[in-house]
């Protein structure tokens, strides 16, 4: 004990290892009435650490090679010592990411995380989650089916509907004129090494971000206006060790649901890993039906819900994009007078779950051919989609909202 | 109460379009079981026989068959003239003459279940009739203008095809039995079932111990929530 403490002394000298403990941990005072939505930032963080770990093992057994890509992945599959298990573990834990990922935005949006003081960490959240959309969407092209290579053809031949560069910018995006052997060498390149590193220093800056001006919580209200004498505030507890052990549940838990797919159902039904990409890609056969993954689908939903104009997608491709980032946008849409939906009024929370169910329903359509209903269905739905943004500074700043506490509502 | 009613809202406007949707061919649900190696042993033996002159199975080594209880000899004996246990599955027709035979390269069938599914590969294979304007002399119900032979045509016999018209113009297309093969109906689907099991099993060999160690991994797991519990219990004890 004394040796380890020389040590740990010896490096505190040379490295602020106590300081930084202590500033993030044990005297990083969290409100002490966290609820289930808590939860998920810290599984983000697991997810995260899970998809590194396995996709390095992935990528020791790996081809990037046309030629060889698809058959690499069924000698992982068959060959490898528990490649089916590291193979399982990282597409389900691309699922899993972005289920995580949505309800940590989302819990961000019913107690108003994205207010004042935190709107750069909200910022921030909002790049971690499209350069997850990118890593996802160039890791998916990695099998060499036939989804992976219609679906990548779909989303690059979005690029080439932009005005005047579109077409060389969809050209240098593939490294060809056609999904090819180019565009999985990029993409493998991009996957394994630079959406990761990029991944991983966001989400440091993230936590940066949070630890300075400290979490909110279910009440959305400052726990740092009532200090005690020694400047520590009166519903704050320290993560170490209350939310380190509380996180553990939390983990085991999630571990269960995630190992009870991996196990029993790593394909979902189609929805994690799809049947068509189970026959190796060729340019020369359009399958009938192109859809992508659940997690994209419903900004599909309303690329295909906006009409082309002039005889252009771009339009829609421009719907998409604003839709995927319109989040980034909140923290200056929102007039309420309190953060939390917990005081909210009957309006805010009307809009709210009109905004769950437009995000649903277009996740559906996003995976369902087109026909006349679900287009209209999607038309529908986009603008409900829309109409919660666009609308908020009028809603919320109408809206009547109940008293905030002055403390935090605890058990 | 308000979320509720807009899900209901949203149920509602679905219905039409499910309806719509669900319309379909219908698929006879593949007889076999991954726990009867038996049938699964008798699907491989068939493979080999039948589809193999044909079909590979690219990524399937021969020596894998130790999964389903084939012994070092039986596995020899499946073996091409100087192959070798750890050789994968190729098919004896090389696939451009198969190509210039059929019209089409005979497709692996490594993972062929899973891109299809175990139902549609055993409906598939029953569903052949005699159709005497192609060359091959048959058609598909399932799959219409199969490049493919009926293969098991002596074993099953020849199938015509029915249009039975139901009140109110509502077509249905049947197949019958027209004459029959070396097989009966009932021994003919037994075969195709423990074939289909056996193209179930090669799709995904860790299916296997896959649930196995599932159910493991999570009596584990559940044990460990339980001390993580009592853990946070014990440490949240000072916190009001």
């Amino acid at each position: 004990m004394k040796l380890l403490n020389d040590f740990i002394g010896w490096v505190d000298d040379r490295f602020p290892l106590i300081e930084t403990w202590k500033y993030h941990l044990s005297e990083y005072y969290a409100p002490k009435n966290f609820n289930f939505w808590y939860f998920f930032g810290s599984l983000s963080l697991l997810v995260l650490v899970i998809q590194i770990v396995s996709g390095i093992f992935l990528t020791m057994s790996y081809k990037p090679d046309a030629l060889f890509a698809f058959a690499s992945v069924e000698y992982i599959m068959r060959d490898v010592q528990s490649g089916w298990l590291l193979r399982y573990i990282h597409s389900t834990g691309a699922s899993f990411f972005f289920i995580v990922v949505y309800l940590h935005m989302f819990r961000g949006m019913m107690y108003g995380s994205y207010r004042k003081p935190r709107e750069l960490l909200w910022i921030i959240g909002v790049v971690i989650y499209l350069a997850l959309m990118a890593e996802a969407f160039m890791g998916y092209l990695l099998p060499w089916g036939q989804m992976s290579f219609w679906g990548a053809q779909v989303i690059v031949n979005l690029f080439s509907s932009v005005p005047f560069i579109g077409e060389d910018l969809s050209v240098l995006i593939r490294g060809d004129y056609v999904i090819s052997d180019a565009t999985l060498n990029r993409f493998f390149a991009l996957h394994v090494a630079a959406i990761p590193l990029v991944l991983v220093g966001i989400v440091f800056v993230h936590l940066v971000a949070l630890h300075a001006v400290g979490s909110n919580n279910p009440d959305g209200i400052e726990i740092k206006k009532n200090k005690d004498a020694n400047g520590i505030p009166l519903d704050g507890i320290p993560f170490h060790p209350y939310y380190t052990v509380k996180d553990i549940v939390a983990v085991v838990a999630f571990l269960m649901i995630f190992c009870a797919v991996v196990f029993f159902a790593p394909d979902m039904g189609g929805y994690f890993i799809e049947a068509n990409n189970f026959i190796p890609a060729d340019p020369m056969k359009t399958p009938a039906h192109i859809a992508p993954v659940w997690y994209f689908t419903p900004y599909y939903a309303i690329l295909r819900a906006v009409p082309p104009m002039f005889g252009s997608q771009f339009p829609g491709v421009v719907a998409m994009g604003i839709g995927a980032i319109a989040v980034v946008f909140l923290p200056w849409l929102d007039r309420g007078k309190v953060k939390s939906i917990r005081y909210r009024g009957p309006i805010y929370k009307a809009f709210l779950a009109a905004f769950v169910i437009s995000f649903l329903g277009l996740g559906y359509l996003g995976m369902m051919p087109v026909t006349p209903t679900y287009t209209l269905l999607s038309q529908v739905l986009s603008v409900v989609y829309f109409a919660f943004f666009i609308l908020m500074p009028w809603y919320t700043k109408i809206d009547k909202c109940k008293p905030e506490p002055d403390r935090v509502t605890f058990k | 109460m308000k979320l509720i009613n807009k899900l209901w809202m949203l149920v509602l406007l679905m219905v039409p379009a499910m309806a719509f949707a669900s319309e379909t061919l219908h698929l006879d649900a593949a007889p076999g079981s991954l726990s009867d190696k038996a049938s699964l042993q008798r699907g491989a033996q068939f493979f080999v026989a039948n589809c193999l002159a044909c079909h590979s199975a690219a990524y399937m080594r021969y020596n894998r068959l130790a999964d389903i209880g084939m012994s070092d000899e039986e596995i020899r004996k499946l073996l091409p003239e100087g192959g070798k246990p750890g050789s994968t599955m190729k098919a004896a027709m090389d696939s451009e003459t198969a190509k210039a035979a059929f019209g089409a390269a005979p497709p692996d069938m490594s993972v062929e279940v899973r891109a299809r599914g175990a139902d549609w590969v055993y409906t598939y294979l029953r569903s052949f009739y005699v159709d005497t304007e192609r060359s091959s002399g048959v058609n598909n119900l399932l799959f219409p203008l199969v490049a493919m032979p009926n293969i098991l045509g002596t074993l099953q016999g020849d199938q015509a095809l029915e249009v039975v018209k139901h009140e109110g113009g509502h077509e249905v297309q049947t197949l019958k039995l027209t004459s029959p093969g070396s097989m009966s109906p009932k021994e003919f689907d037994a075969t195709v079932g423990d074939l289909v099991n056996f193209l179930d099993f090669m799709s995904e060999p860790a299916k296997l111990v896959r649930y196995k160690l599932g159910y493991i991994v999570l009596g584990f797991l559940f044990i460990l929530l339980i001390l993580a519990y009592l853990l946070k219990k014990e440490f949240w004890k000072d916190i009001h």
